[in-house]
C-alpha cells in the first residue's frame, strides 16, 4: 500500500479514485460502537488518572469575537497552573492576532501556543491570504497551526484543490505542527469524514481535528471514532503517526473520559499522550477541575470556587 | 369486560422532567396499615447531583422573574392542586374528610405564600436613614439553591417548606418524606403543569441518610433546610458539612403544620443587599 500512496495525489482523478476506494463506514455500526465504548465505567484511582491525563491533553481555547489581550493572558495563566496541583494543559488556542500576547504570557513554560489560521472558521478566503495568515502566526510564536479545509471544494469533489491548499499551508508552517480541521458537522456523511481524514493525512497534516466548534454537531463520539480508525490505518499503511483532536461540544469530564476510552480501544495507547491526542475545549477544563476536587475532598464541587472564563 | 390496570410509575422530578433514578433502584411504599401502595424511585447521590445542576440552571431565570410573576405562578400551582383535591385526598389515605381538610390546608398555604411574593421586600427590606445625601436601600435577595429535607407530613408539610423557599426566588432540591413519598411526586405533576419553570423545584424520593449528607456537603448548594431530618446525629453531621461553604442552615424542628406559618421560613433563605445611591444624580 505504501507504494500506491506515493502517486494518489497526482491528479483529481487519482485522488478521487483513492478516496472513493476507501471502505465505506457502517453508520449504524460506528454509532453503536461509539455508544458502547461510552458506557465504560471508569472509577476511583483510574478516574483520577484519567482526569489528570485529560487535563494535560486540553487545548484551552478562546475563539470569540470578543476576545481581548487580557482574556488571553488570564487564560494562559490558567493553562500553566489550572489550580489544585493539576498538571498544565497541552496548549492554548487563540486567534492569530492574539498569538503574540499568548507567546509573551507563556514564555518559558511547557504550554504550547496553537493558532487557528486560514480564515477560520469558514475558510472562505484566497490561498495567498491563508498562507500569509499562517506565516504571520508562526512568526509571532505559534507552535501549532489549526487550519480549516475548504469544505465547499471537498463536497463538490475537487479533492486536489483541498490537497494543494493543505500542502501549501503545511509549507508555510515551517517547523510548526499543522492541525487540519475537517469540520465534520458540514461533511454530511461518515464516508466523507473518513475520506477527508485520509486526504488531510496524505497532504501532510500532523493532526486531524474534528471541528471548529462553530458548527453543530461538532465532535460526536462516532466521528472521533472514525478519525481514530483513520489514523490507526494510516500508520499501518505508511508508518507515519498522526494525532487526533476532537473539538467542540466536549464539556464534561464524562465526555472527556469517553474520548480517552475511544482512543485506547481504537487507535491504542500509543495515542494516549498529549503529543498525539488533544481535546479542544474551553468550559471542559473547569469541569475536569471540579471532578478532580470532588475526588480529592469527597464533596461535590461548585462553580463558585473556580474561575469564570 | 375487565380492563388492564394502568398503574402510575412514581419517578423523580428533576429539571422539569420525570426521570427514573440513575441507579435504577426503587423501594416499596406501604400505607399506614402496612398495605403495599406502589414502588417509589430510590434516588442516589448522582440524582441529587443532577438535581442541583438543574436547580442552579433554573436559578437565574426564576430569581430574575418579577415577584409578581412568581406569585402568579404559585397561585397557579394552588389552582392546579385544587383541581386534583380528590386525587390527593385518596393518596393521603386515612379518613376521607380529614384527608380533604389536609389538601385544602395545603392549597391555602400555597395561596398564602403566593400573596407574599411582592410584599416580602416591603416588610423585610428597608429605606435606611443615613447621615449623607444618599438613598440607602436594603432589599432582600434569594440565597440560591436550597436543599430541603421535607418533613414526614407528605403534602401539607412538603408545601409548607417548599413554597416559602421558592416564592422569594430561590430554587430547591427536595428530599421527600421517606415513608410517604407518593404525594410528593403527584405534587410534582401539579408543579410541572403550572408554568413553574423546570428545575425550580426538584423532588427526590429515597433515603434521607443517603441523600442529605451529599446535599449538605455540595459546594453549589447555598442553603440547607433540615426540617424533616428525624435522626439528630444525621442533622448534626449535615450541619457540620454545610459549614464548609457557609450554607444557611435551618435546623430540624417539630412544627404544627396547621398553625399560622409566619414569615420566618421565607426570611431564612434571603440575603440582604444594601445599595447606596447618591441623591440628585
Amino acid at each position: 500500500m505504501t507504494t500506491s500512496l506515493t502517486d494518489v495525489a497526482s491528479s483529481d482523478a487519482a485522488l478521487r479514485a483513492f478516496l472513493h476506494g476507501l471502505p465505506g463506514v457502517d453508520r449504524v455500526g460506528a454509532d453503536q460502537r461509539a455508544a458502547m465504548l461510552g458506557t465504560r465505567s471508569i472509577k476511583t484511582t483510574a478516574k483520577a488518572q484519567a482526569i489528570d491525563l485529560a487535563i494535560s491533553m486540553v487545548d484551552l481555547t478562546t475563539l470569540e469575537g470578543a476576545d481581548t489581550a487580557g482574556k488571553v493572558r488570564a487564560m494562559c495563566a490558567k493553562a500553566v497552573r489550572p489550580g489544585g496541583g493539576a498538571p498544565s494543559v497541552a496548549a492554548v488556542c487563540v486567534y492569530p492576532d492574539l498569538v503574540a500576547v499568548a507567546a509573551e504570557a507563556l514564555a518559558g513554560t511547557p504550554v504550547k501556543i496553537a493558532s487557528v489560521a486560514t480564515a477560520f472558521p469558514s475558510g472562505r478566503s484566497t490561498l495567498d491570504v491563508k498562507i500569509a495568515e499562517t506565516e504571520r502566526a508562526v512568526a509571532d510564536g505559534a507552535h501549532e497551526i489549526d487550519m480549516v479545509i475548504d469544505r465547499g471544494a471537498f463536497l463538490s469533489g475537487r479533492y486536489k484543490k483541498v490537497y494543494d491548499e493543505i500542502t501549501a499551508v503545511k509549507a508555510a508552517c515551517g517547523d510548526a505542527h499543522l492541525k487540519v480541521i475537517l469540520e465534520t458537522g458540514e461533511l454530511a456523511t461518515y464516508d466523507n469524514v473518513r475520506r477527508a481524514s485520509w486526504l488531510a493525512m496524505l497532504a501532510g497534516a500532523d493532526f486531524i481535528k474534528t471541528s471548529t466548534g462553530k458548527v453543530s454537531p461538532a465532535a460526536t463520539p462516532s466521528v472521533t471514532l472514525i478519525m481514530l480508525e483513520a489514523v490507526r490505518d494510516f500508520r499501518a499503511a505508511t508508518g507515519r503517526q498522526i494525532g487526533v483532536k476532537p473539538a467542540g461540544g466536549i464539556r464534561t469530564t464524562k465526555d472527556a473520559i469517553k474520548n480517552l476510552v475511544l482512543v485506547n480501544e481504537t487507535a491504542g495507547d500509543d495515542w494516549l499522550t498529549p503529543e498525539w491526542f488533544r481535546l479542544g475545549a474551553s468550559s471542559l477544563l473547569n469541569d475536569l477541575l471540579m471532578q478532580r476536587e470532588k475526588l480529592a475532598t469527597g464533596r461535590y464541587a461548585g462553580p463558585d470556587y473556580f474561575t469564570l472564563d | 369486560m375487565s380492563r388492564l390496570s394502568v398503574r402510575k410509575t412514581y419517578k423523580l422530578y428533576i429539571g422539569g422532567a420525570f426521570p427514573r433514578s440513575e441507579s435504577g433502584r426503587s423501594y416499596p411504599v406501604t400505607s399506614a396499615k402496612g398495605d403495599f401502595l406502589a414502588n417509589a424511585s430510590l434516588a442516589s447521590r448522582k440524582d441529587a447531583r443532577d438535581a442541583v445542576v438543574a436547580a442552579r440552571k433554573a436559578f437565574a431565570g426564576w430569581s430574575g422573574a418579577t415577584p409578581y410573576n412568581r406569585g402568579q405562578i404559585l397561585y397557579r400551582v394552588a389552582e392546579m392542586l385544587e383541581g386534583r383535591r380528590a386525587q390527593f385526598a385518596d393518596e393521603l389515605g386515612g379518613g376521607k374528610r380529614a384527608a380533604l381538610e389536609r389538601v385544602d390546608a395545603a392549597i391555602d398555604r400555597l395561596v398564602w405564600y403566593a400573596g407574599w411574593s411582592d410584599k416580602i421586600a416591603a416588610l423585610h427590606g428597608a429605606a435606611n436613614p443615613v447621615a449623607g445625601p444618599y438613598f440607602n436601600l436594603s432589599t432582600p435577595e434569594p440565597t440560591g439553591v436550597v436543599a430541603i429535607v421535607a418533613p414526614a407530613d407528605p403534602l401539607l408539610g412538603l408545601v409548607s417548606v417548599v413554597a416559602p423557599v421558592i416564592v422569594t426566588g430561590n430554587t430547591c432540591v427536595v428530599v421527600a418524606s421517606e415513608p410517604a413519598p407518593l404525594p410528593s411526586i403527584t405534587l410534582a405533576e401539579v408543579l410541572a403543569t403550572s408554568d413553574l419553570p423546570g428545575g425550580v423545584v426538584n423532588i427526590l424520593t429515597g433515603r434521607q441518610a443517603e441523600l442529605a449528607p451529599w446535599l449538605s456537603a455540595h459546594m453549589d448548594v447555598n442553603g440547607l433546610d433540615l426540617t424533616g431530618v428525624a435522626d439528630p446525629d444525621l442533622a448534626l453531621s449535615c450541619e457540620q458539612a454545610a459549614a464548609e461553604n457557609l450554607k444557611r442552615v435551618a435546623r430540624p424542628v417539630e412544627e404544627d403544620w396547621s398553625a399560622d406559618p409566619g414569615i420566618a421560613r421565607m426570611t431564612r433563605f434571603l440575603e440582604t443587599k444594601t445599595v447606596w445611591h447618591p441623591i440628585g444624580v
